[in-house]
């Protein structure tokens, strides 16, 4: 059936309440909003929540809905185990017995205000904000509200996700921000509440699936069976990824690659794009700058000397080039493999650098600047002026903030992995208290999870916000707050669009939003800002507004809840239209208004102004003689349909169809290593080492291994030292803090090397010899420009 | 003879199948089924290779026993919770005789009764 038509006849039927935003159905009472977090994802489906005697029973996507029209995950689909979920938090906790004993007793709310409050003004007096460090989970309905209220309710220094070089997404973002002027994002009509029916939207001839799965990662505001929907109208697709995955079998070209090489092939498709003239000669002539550095650069690369690098055939990435840049439209859904990479942000770059000489820039089908008016930075910028004098992002304030001063992209933000080793040092001061909102850090987002949790356990204080008691609230944290889930929060959801309303419909115990604690907190802590709010539904109204800069009409949350969802005006080609600069010239918001295929910014800031490949610091080409000890390359972080990062591993039906951790191996190398599907087997190299079970088959390329992340398992044991086996499965143990790129971003999660065999009875153990841990702790590596080498 | 004409049944779309399990859970939360029931079921058939740069990979939900079509979604007017959550629209519901007129457009069609006529 046509998409279109499925989705008229799904408008038009009174079944599914169509303009209602409430209803009362079979004794329940169904709700028409968003979900969002927790627990989370990065996309925000149109939901029907069905509520009866104030509790969750049942979520249906909603039929009505451009953005998902009626289309539902797993995880959405069985949220209402999760939100009822026995172990959930239902009250402040304490805890009481040592850290990593989990013993807690039970406090109020107003205790908890207290404690936090007293901490915090004896942190500030005694050692002054730089003394306060933050951290965020990723996807947290509010991530980026979150972040900006918290630095204006404690100050101190935000160590974003506790992630190493920041690297999910914000490597692209930074490439994108300095060379095209803004993120975009690839065009599946999303813009539009018309969807496909729009009558300036088309399909792109051609989509590079370059580093995602995005049927199961949904990165980024990209939901991702848009991409089922473009081959539905014809799209044709070539695949960048070690791995088989859906998508690449259904690829007219699957270009398997060596993790952490992609950046070389993109500047040998480059090579092939400008040696035989399939570029946009109009495109590049108007709109791009430095053109002819970009093909002399590229010529270093040409594809017979990159193929064996990358581990593709020298053909095929000519093929792919030509099948791309012959495309009258083409496009790129790039995922998280792009930015994990020491030098991610010169893989992001090269692409970039792709699909802007092919002109695919901001037309219909292509690569696209979103809707001004509801994006997610404003709203930073709009708590930002409410900052502490420590945190505006100025020269005067650069020793708050590790790393500034090194790396002088991250100028107004710092590093944390240099936060990392001020932390280790105690020089030139110490860490004294943590918030930790909604992230699972040594389980989840950091790279050699023992360091990092080592590392934090020197913090005297750190309270945490999350639905669960999660390994790193056991482990670290001395007060853990309850979190609301989506259903329980009045909030929003804009990335990217439309601008959506989600409307709380039941309360969980004592659980609260993120916004909602941060606003009672900064009450207490900050009353001369946040008592410009006289509640939380008058803050959110402020939020929605303030942080679409007049570019949209007011709305008032309630109307917003009424409409469901607002649509932003949006307009292809904006750069001919002078929309995209502040000064309202044609152009890209870029210093030279065009794309700088060379940077101008870079080229000031010291840093190379092309694209580039380098080697990850660990591999079978850079260093063969440890490669023969470590003989497979690891890349992480291999996403599932069942969980999102590290949520979702509550016993309930997403454990049922995903029980362990799985890691993906090619069949004949599993064979070789006599190794069967569904095998217990160690990966170690010099870092670490952690076990999860083959799954194995064909697809995947040889002598690479693709593990998962975020495992833990809230049905066994919580105290230290098991936490809730967090540790054992865990494969961070064998990535890298500190490898981050001369910019500050980027780091090597999906490049390192390793070694597989069968857990047996004898080597069951996480345990390593003293001369192993020796070799861990000798490999490891402090964050200086000089040693992103 | 059980099946009739205007036997109803489901009509899989399996070039779109991404075995992304929302119809099982779809299926299992509209009926309350148990962790090991199942109304509808998706199977795996590959990865192998079909030729020099092709693949078989595809995936095939099959409705099991348990599947009453949504019965009492369809007195309501709407479509079985399967078809309506398929993240590729990949599900059709309908009398067979309809969905065999669609199945004959495109390849990779299977078409499973469910409920005689």
């Amino acid at each position: 059936m046509e998409i279109d038509e499925v989705w008229r006849e799904r408008k038009a039927n009174a079944a599914y309440h169509p303009g209602e935003s409430t209803w009362e159905e079979d004794g329940y009472t169904v709700t028409r909003t968003t979900h969002w977090s927790a627990p989370g994802c990065h996309d925000g489906c149109a939901v029907l929540l069905y509520v009866k005697d104030g509790k969750l029973e049942k979520v249906e996507g909603d039929p009505c809905s451009p953005y998902n029209k009626g289309r539902l995950c797993m995880r959405c689909l069985a949220m209402p185990e999760y939100v009822n979920h026995p172990m959930r938090l239902k009250y402040p906790l304490k805890r009481v017995g040592a850290r990593g004993e989990n013993k807690w007793e039970r406090i109020s709310w107003d205790e908890a205000y207290e404690i936090i409050v007293g901490k915090w003004k004896e942190t500030v007096e005694n050692y002054g904000y730089k003394a306060i460090l933050r951290g965020n989970g990723t996807g947290r309905n509010g991530f980026w509200q979150t972040r900006a209220i918290h630095t204006v309710a404690l100050g101190g220094f935000s160590a974003g996700g506790v992630l190493s070089g920041d690297t999910c997404y914000v490597p692209r973002v930074q490439a994108m921000n300095n060379l095209m002027g803004g993120p975009s994002v690839a065009d599946c009509a999303q813009m539009y509440e018309e969807s496909f029916e729009h009558p300036e939207w088309r399909r792109p001839d051609v989509m590079i699936v370059w580093g995602c799965d995005p049927l199961k990662s949904n990165s980024d505001g990209f939901w991702g069976h848009w991409v089922v929907d473009l081959m539905k109208q014809g799209t044709r697709f070539i695949t960048v990824d070690p791995d088989l995955t859906w998508i690449a079998a259904k690829s007219e070209i699957h270009l398997p690659v060596r993790p952490g090489t992609d950046a070389a092939l993109a500047l040998a498709m480059i090579d092939v794009i400008c040696k035989e003239d399939l570029y946009d000669h109009d495109f590049v002539s108007r709109w791009c700058y430095g053109f002819d550095e970009l093909e002399a650069r590229a010529a270093e690369y040409p594809a017979d000397e990159v193929a064996p690098v990358v581990g593709v055939e020298a053909e095929d990435i000519r093929r792919a080039a030509r099948m791309y840049a012959n495309a009258e439209v083409g496009s790129v859904q790039w995922g998280v493999s792009v930015d994990m990479h020491t030098h991610g942000v010169a893989t992001a770059h090269a692409i970039m650098c792709l699909w802007s000489i092919c002109g695919d820039v901001d037309v219909p089908g292509g690569v696209v600047f979103p809707a001004e008016g509801y994006t997610t930075a404003d709203c930073s910028a709009a708590m930002g002026k409410f900052s502490l004098p420590e945190n505006k992002p100025t020269p005067d304030t650069m020793w708050m903030r590790p790393g500034a001063e090194d790396y002088p992209m991250r100028m107004g933000q710092g590093a944390w992995d240099r936060a990392l080793e001020v932390l280790e040092t105690g020089e030139p001061f110490e860490y004294k208290m943590m918030y930790l909102g909604q992230t699972n850090t040594f389980v989840c987002s950091s790279s050699e999870s023992q360091r990092v949790l080592d590392a934090l356990n020197k913090i005297d204080f750190i309270f945490t916000l999350d639905p669960f008691l999660t390994p790193t609230a056991v482990a670290l944290c001395d007060l853990v707050l309850p979190a609301a889930m989506s259903c329980e929060r009045d909030s929003f959801r804009e990335w990217w669009a439309p601008l959506r309303a989600i409307k709380k419909v039941t309360q969980y115990h004592e659980a609260k939003s993120d916004d909602e604690f941060l606003l009672e907190l900064g009450k207490r802590t900050r009353p001369e800002v946040f008592d410009q709010w006289e509640d939380h539904e008058a803050f959110i109204n402020w939020l929605i507004n303030e942080r679409n800069g007049g570019k949209c009409d007011h709305v008032s949350f309630e109307e917003l809840v009424d409409a469901g969802y607002l649509y932003a005006p949006f307009e292809y080609r904006k750069y001919e239209k002078g929309l995209l600069r502040s000064d309202g010239t044609p152009g890209f918001n870029t210093p030279t208004g065009r794309i700088e295929l060379w940077s101008t910014v870079f080229s000031r800031f010291g840093l190379d102004p092309l694209p580039y490949f380098k080697e990850p610091r660990e591999s079978p080409v850079r260093t063969p003689e440890l490669a023969k000890e470590f003989p497979f390359v690891l890349t992480t972080g291999h996403r599932s349909f069942e969980f999102f990062h590290s949520e979702h591993r509550q016993p309930g039906t997403m454990r049922d169809f995903h029980p362990d951790p799985l890691v993906r191996i090619n069949a004949q190398d599993a064979f070789e290593l006599g190794i069967e599907d569904g095998d217990w087997v160690w990966l170690e190299n010099v870092h670490g080492k952690c076990k999860q079970r083959a799954d194995i088959d064909d697809g995947m390329k040889r002598g690479v291994v693709s593990a998962e992340h975020g495992w833990w398992f809230p049905e066994q044991e919580a105290a230290a030292p098991n936490l809730y086996g967090s540790l054992a499965c865990n494969s961070n143990q064998l990535t890298t803090e500190c490898d981050i790129g001369p910019t500050g971003y980027g780091a090597p999660y999906k490049c390192q090397i390793c070694k597989v065999y069968k857990v047996t009875p004898e080597n069951d153990t996480l345990e390593r010899t003293p001369e192993e841990v020796e070799r861990g702790v000798k490999a490891r590596l402090v964050a200086r420009p000089a040693n992103a080498q | 003879m059980g099946i009739q004409m205007e036997s109803e049944g489901l009509l899989i779309d399996y070039r779109y199948c991404t075995g992304c399990h929302a119809c099982e859970v779809a299926c299992k939360k509209e009926h309350g089924m148990e962790s090991d029931q199942f109304g509808i079921r998706v199977f795996k058939n590959g990865p192998f290779k079909t030729g020099k740069d092709t693949w078989q990979y595809d995936f095939v939900p099959i409705p099991t026993d348990m599947c009453d079509l949504c019965s009492g979604r369809a007195a309501k007017g709407k479509e079985p919770s399967c078809v309506v959550h398929c993240q590729s629209f990949a599900i059709t519901h309908g009398p067979i005789e309809k969905l065999a007129g669609i199945a004959a457009k495109s390849p990779k069609q299977a078409m499973f009764t469910v409920k005689a006529g």
